[in-house]
């Protein structure tokens, strides 16, 4: 079985984001990580090569600099990776999807491939539909609990309330994970050392057909969520201070 | 006037309080207000309170477009030709998430999902990059607006409009490509996180799961829903579905109360944009004291239970 993972190349979540002129962020002063919804993917994938055979494919768009990236996810126990390289970290997500899609056809289509449920940076929510749609196959997305066979796979989702839904679909498939799904695994050093060996073959969005400037979503401004600049402190016994909150929180905030 | 469609969501036969929300967004076109899962009939004066020029019962060949996403994504796109949308608007929760960006799939139109605020003339809207540290304005070059609002984040206000209903069937057939097996039932008459006006969580310091039990009955005089931090999640405490934050539930509340909760970034990721914070935690130097609007330094064990009795 052939599987395809999906990874971004995203800020470490306890990064701080300096904004650079009015679209931009300062990358280069900040640690770059596997978008942590993508982990719970390679993690799935690298299980069920594990357990049946097969070959984890890595498949990235993005900036050169997520060559060190895609070695962390290799050295979770991915083969191979291919990177498709950009100028921005800013790609919508159509032409993002064209162009896993086509990366995948040139490597030859896998049986089975895996996304996170969302990339924490853009936060966009659909790639992975995008994708699924252009190859006519089943997407599912928030998966918690998956089961694969050789034909089929059965995924269990959230879907609200703490509702659950089980979802049957053929092979091949787009699986977007999210927590729950596996504790995705720390590599030891011979992983890192030997990811350090695996082959990550690089092309351009132009070697693929594609066109950066063809892009429906642009970025018109970048600011940070204005941060609150510390509590007004309630006092008094505990009596008291129950009294006055919910005192500002009717009168002052009505909010209840 | 060019008209925007607005998706609406209904709990128990009542339009969801989100829904108004997201059609307040679009208030200054002609608004199609889309029911497909409850009689149009019920929800007529709220819609025609809000806003709706027209109520559209969808049906997908006249069978509920509910048995799978694919179908009912492929029914919205054809109501956006029928009724020549220029927008069409859903909310940003797990469902809405879901079919909008299988509708953006299908019509090949950009979309930008839990959107904090739009303006569908501009084809402009804002939403969080980063996990809640900054917002990015997005401009979309598309004939059809197609965008998801985060719930809460626009308050509804009335203004009426005609309210006319009408039925349409969309001659649409599922593609069969995924099967909805069985629907395991949550908590009933839970209140979904994501979309509760007021949430409060309990963190670490709830120290066991029974524990929720104070937070359930302050949440029960407030209509809030409970969340929990990741470490609770962790330690047994509360189920994965519960946790607020990067990698759980985004949530932005009215009005959210975090007990004994210390301020993580990646918690905050997740709650940032809530309207009111406050935090109830018994060490006065708690990072989150310097990030919430009110604060209380005290035991979350005497200070619940006082604040749900006061309540
Ligand atoms: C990639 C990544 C993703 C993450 N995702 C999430 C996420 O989605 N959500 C999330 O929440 N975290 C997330 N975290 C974890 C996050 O960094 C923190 O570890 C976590 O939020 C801490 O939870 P807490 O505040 O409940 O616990 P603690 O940090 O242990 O804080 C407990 C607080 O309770 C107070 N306290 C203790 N007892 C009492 C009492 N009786 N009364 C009053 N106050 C009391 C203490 O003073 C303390 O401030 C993530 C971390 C990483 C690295």
């Amino acid at each position: 079985m052939k599987i395809c993972v999906c990874v971004k190349h995203v800020p470490d979540t306890a990064a701080t984001i300096k904004i650079d002129g009015e679209t931009g962020f300062k990358d280069s002063e900040i640690k770059f990580v596997v978008n942590p919804y993508d982990e719970y993917g390679v993690e799935e994938a690298v299980k069920l090569k594990e357990k049946n055979g097969g070959e984890v494919v890595i498949v990235t768009v993005g900036k050169p600099e997520a060559a060190a990236t895609i070695r962390s996810a290799l050295a979770m126990g991915a083969d191979r990776a291919i990177l498709v390289t950009t100028d921005s970290q800013f790609l919508d997500a159509s032409l993002t999807a064209k162009a896993l899609r086509s990366a995948m056809e040139k490597d030859g289509l896998p049986d089975l491939i895996f996304t996170g449920k969302g990339s924490v940076d853009t936060e966009s929510f659909q790639t992975q539909y995008r994708l699924a749609h252009s190859l006519g196959i089943p997407v599912v997305n928030e998966v918690s609990t998956l089961s694969v066979d050789g034909k089929k796979a059965v995924a269990e989702l959230e879907v609200g309330g703490g509702d659950k839904q089980v979802i049957e679909m053929g092979l091949p498939c787009v699986i977007g994970a999210t927590k729950g799904l596996n504790e995705p695994r720390y590599p030891k050093f011979p992983d890192i050392m030997k990811a350090k060996k695996k082959k990550i073959d690089e092309m351009t969005l132009a070697d693929l057909g594609l066109d950066a400037s063809a892009q429906g979503v642009t970025l018109e401004k970048l600011e940070p969520v204005p941060e609150r600049t510390g509590a007004k402190m309630i006092e008094g016994s505990v009596e008291e201070q129950v009294t006055e909150l919910i005192r500002i929180l009717k009168q002052d905030e009505k909010v209840l | 006037m060019a008209s925007t469609g607005i998706l609406i969501e209904t709990e128990n036969g009542a339009v969801k309080e989100t829904s108004l929300g997201v059609m307040t967004a679009a208030a200054d076109q002609e608004i199609i207000a889309l029911v497909t899962d409850t009689d149009p009939a019920g929800l007529k004066d709220k819609l025609a309170e809000y806003g709706a020029a027209k109520i559209v019962k969808l049906t997908a060949a006249g069978k509920d477009v509910s048995a799978s996403p694919d179908l009912a994504a492929r029914a919205l796109a054809a109501v956006v030709e029928k009724y020549g949308l220029t927008a069409l608007l859903g909310t940003a929760s797990t469902t809405g998430k879901d079919l909008f960006a299988r509708l953006a799939a299908i019509m090949d139109q950009p979309m930008v999902s839990d959107c904090v605020a739009l303006d569908i003339q501009a084809k402009t809207a804002k939403k969080s990059h980063f996990s809640g540290k900054t917002f990015a304005t997005l401009k979309v070059d598309a004939a059809v607006f197609l965008a998801t609002v985060r719930p809460n984040a626009i308050e509804a206000k009335a203004s009426a409009g005609a309210g006319e209903i009408e039925a349409f069937s969309a001659d649409v057939t599922d593609p069969g490509l995924v099967t909805i097996k069985e629907v395991k039932k949550g908590d009933a008459g839970k209140i979904d996180l994501t979309e509760a006006p007021v949430i409060i969580t309990g963190g670490r310091a709830i120290k066991a799961a029974e524990n929720y039990k104070m937070l359930e009955d302050c949440a029960a005089k407030m209509g809030a829903a409970v969340g929990a931090s990741r470490a609770a999640v962790d330690a047994g405490y509360a189920p994965h579905s519960m946790q607020v934050g990067q990698t759980g539930k985004t949530v932005s509340p009215k009005l959210y109360i975090a007990c004994g909760v210390s301020g993580a970034v990646q918690h905050f990721a997740g709650m940032k944009t809530s309207k009111v914070i406050v935090a109830i935690n018994e060490d006065k130097d708690a990072p989150i004291f310097a990030k919430c609007d009110y604060g209380i330094v005290g035991d979350i064990f005497d200070v619940v239970p006082v604040l749900t009795e006061k309540l």
